[in-house]
């Protein structure tokens, strides 16, 4: 059966392309006025069709004495690539630990992830703003990546799914062979945990690309930014070039984008799998 | 040698040879499924100690001092921070200001979220396409999203005031209303997260056994009354997860109105703080221009007050609502 109990009906596939087209049409109209003037934001009736103009407005983008987008882009790209290489393998190797070795108070620890997951770390900008003055690390790119290096999610996700995917026998067997636990999880557990790897590596890229209050209130130098505050330079301008804007976020978005395309089934799986289990 | 003794060496093997029974590696092996499972699962622990708990905690600290980041003293002033809050006009204008925001962007959310997940949950062709369709929001920054949604609102070019032309209403000034600018921020968060949650929403949905609704269908129930007697009911545990999720996510809300606010008064929520949220009011008297570190850390556990708070109060009336359901 494909799905549910019910069939979908005719006003199923009506109301879900209609939520379909809710859904899209902000992004697409982003990338529309991306390729158009400025004048388009005046036109009556507004404009659905791409234009011509995106290499002007790319070139505008790039010249922008405020934004600094090409480094935003770039620093954007380093910050979310080491934290994800980080967050997936902290994760995957305590995950490990909690779902397969035994050890004293494990369960406890557990639970402690768990509540972390609840708790809004947010609201301690302040002290956190003091600490990298502290280790001079305002401005600079280590103040946004090191706190993120490993999370309550990404360990809880991993536990759950090494916990049935990979066999005891396996671990014991490989235990027997004379191997240790950074060994048994280097060629035991972690080809297992792959699938689970790629979807927590995903979310995690994601969500540190989109990051934005932390960057906003550790990284003031405005020569240095991640791509999301380049967009707010872009944005909060006097003078504002709207399709010049909208190139930007269009840029900033299209990463995500493509990924999303391409991985879009195992991200939705991973989501609703995590669904189940928390 | 020592590795006869060993009884796990077998009679045969070569001396020489040494196999994993020996006492070293022996004794590193028992080391190591004693010690190694702490060391796999500390870098967590130390990093959310470090820049987690820490700061958190040591909010509550600053929040009971006159701390000015370029002063050198930083004299205990007890709950004097939290006495001038209850007194600042501008502080209970955010309060009011994110409860506002937060109900026009939870309410809507979840139950349009429980209505898709109710159309997904069928036998659908193209599903995969279907639920990209509703996700695709959820993966567009905050920051993008909120630029776009401004444009949208605008007063003189936005597409709504457009639409709202086609149908005889509006203009709205979205920018300059409270009103205004709640929905338009509302409507941005709604947008971002309607899809994810449904997708949550539908999981749970689909691990509640089929013969319940064949059972409810034999007896005469209607799909609309197996909704609300058997999903809804079932659903709770994912609600309340959802609930909770959203509140503190919800309430700590900041990038949105803070691009939606452009110019030199973003941080104030607009020229008469219309949209300022507790985060934005925070971020106003902590950094840039005032570097209050007391006060805005003051602000920083009401905040934390307000939002457990209103999670008990969200959970008490799930409950309530589902046993008189």
């Amino acid at each position: 059966m494909n799905g549910g109990l019910w069939k979908g009906t005719r006003l199923t596939y009506v109301a879900l392309l209609l939520a379909g087209v809710m859904s899209v049409f902000p992004i697409y109209w982003m990338f529309v006025v991306a390729t158009r003037s400025s004048d388009a934001m005046g036109e009556v009736p507004p404009p659905v069709t791409p234009g011509g103009n995106l290499p002007g407005n790319l070139d505008r983008l790039f010249a922008n004495a405020d934004a600094h987008f090409l480094t935003g882009m770039l620093n954007s790209a380093i910050v979310a690539a080491s934290v994800t290489i980080s967050v997936v393998f902290f994760s995957s190797l305590a995950g490990f630990a909690f779902a397969k070795l035994r050890f004293r108070g494990s369960n406890a620890l557990l639970l402690v992830i768990i509540a972390t997951m609840m708790v809004p770390t947010q609201l301690g900008v302040i002290p956190l703003y003091m600490l990298m003055t502290d280790l001079g690390w305002n401005d600079r790119l280590q103040a946004v990546i090191v706190p993120a290096l490993v999370t309550g999610f990404g360990v809880f996700m991993m536990r759950q799914y090494a916990s049935q995917a990979v066999s005891d026998e396996l671990i014991e067997a490989a235990r027997v062979d004379g191997c240790g636990t950074f060994r048994i999880f280097r060629s035991v557990v972690a080809p297992a945990l792959r699938p689970a790897a790629a979807v927590l590596g995903l979310l995690t890229f994601m969500t540190t690309w989109n990051d934005f209050l932390w960057p906003y209130a550790v990284l003031n130098d405005p020569e240095n930014p991640t791509v999301q505050l380049s967009l707010r330079a872009l944005s909060n301008g006097y003078y504002q070039d709207m399709s010049q804007v909208f190139t930007g976020t269009a840029i900033a978005t299209l990463p995500l984008l493509v990924v999303f395309i391409i991985f879009g089934r195992q991200i939705i799986g991973g989501i609703m799998e995590g669904a189940v289990k928390a | 040698m020592a590795t006869s003794l060993d009884i796990r060496t077998e009679p045969g093997t070569p001396v020489t040879h040494r196999r994993p029974g020996s006492p070293r590696r022996h004794r590193l092996s028992r080391l190591d499924t004693k010690f190694s499972p702490y060391l796999y699962v500390a870098p967590f622990f130390l990093l959310f100690a470090v820049f987690g708990a820490y700061p958190l905690v040591y909010t509550l600290w600053v929040s009971l001092h006159e701390w000015d980041l370029l002063a050198q003293e930083h004299p205990f002033v007890g709950l004097a921070n939290y006495s001038a809050l209850m007194s600042d006009g501008d502080f209970w204008n955010s309060v009011y200001n994110t409860l506002g925001i937060f109900v026009l962007s939870t309410v809507p959310q979840l139950l349009l979220a429980l209505w898709l997940a109710n159309l997904l949950n069928r036998q659908l062709r193209a599903r995969t396409f279907f639920r990209m369709g509703v996700l695709i929001p959820n993966i567009t920054s905050t920051a993008a999203v909120a630029i776009v949604f401004g444009q949208l609102f605008s007063r003189d070019f936005g597409l709504v005031n457009w639409a709202l032309g086609l149908v005889g209403a509006g203009p709205i000034d979205w920018n300059t209303s409270k009103l205004g600018s709640w929905v338009a921020i509302s409507t941005m968060v709604d947008w971002r997260w309607t899809g994810y949650n449904a997708l949550i929403f539908l999981a749970a949905m689909q691990a509640i056994p089929r013969d319940l609704y064949e059972s409810a269908a034999i007896d005469g129930a209607r799909p609309s009354r197996q909704f609300w007697s058997i999903t809804v009911p079932l659903l709770r545990p994912t609600i309340v997860f959802c609930v909770i999720i959203s509140t503190i996510g919800g309430l700590q809300l900041f990038t949105e109105p803070l691009l939606f606010n452009s110019g030199t008064n973003a941080i104030r929520g607009g020229t008469l703080r219309e949209s300022q949220t507790m985060t934005m009011y925070m971020f106003e008297n902590a950094f840039a221009p005032n570097y209050n570190f007391g006060y805005g850390a003051a602000i920083a556990w009401m905040l934390f007050a307000l939002i457990v708070v209103v999670a008990i109060v969200n959970v008490l009336i799930i409950r309530r609502a589902a046993r008189s359901a």
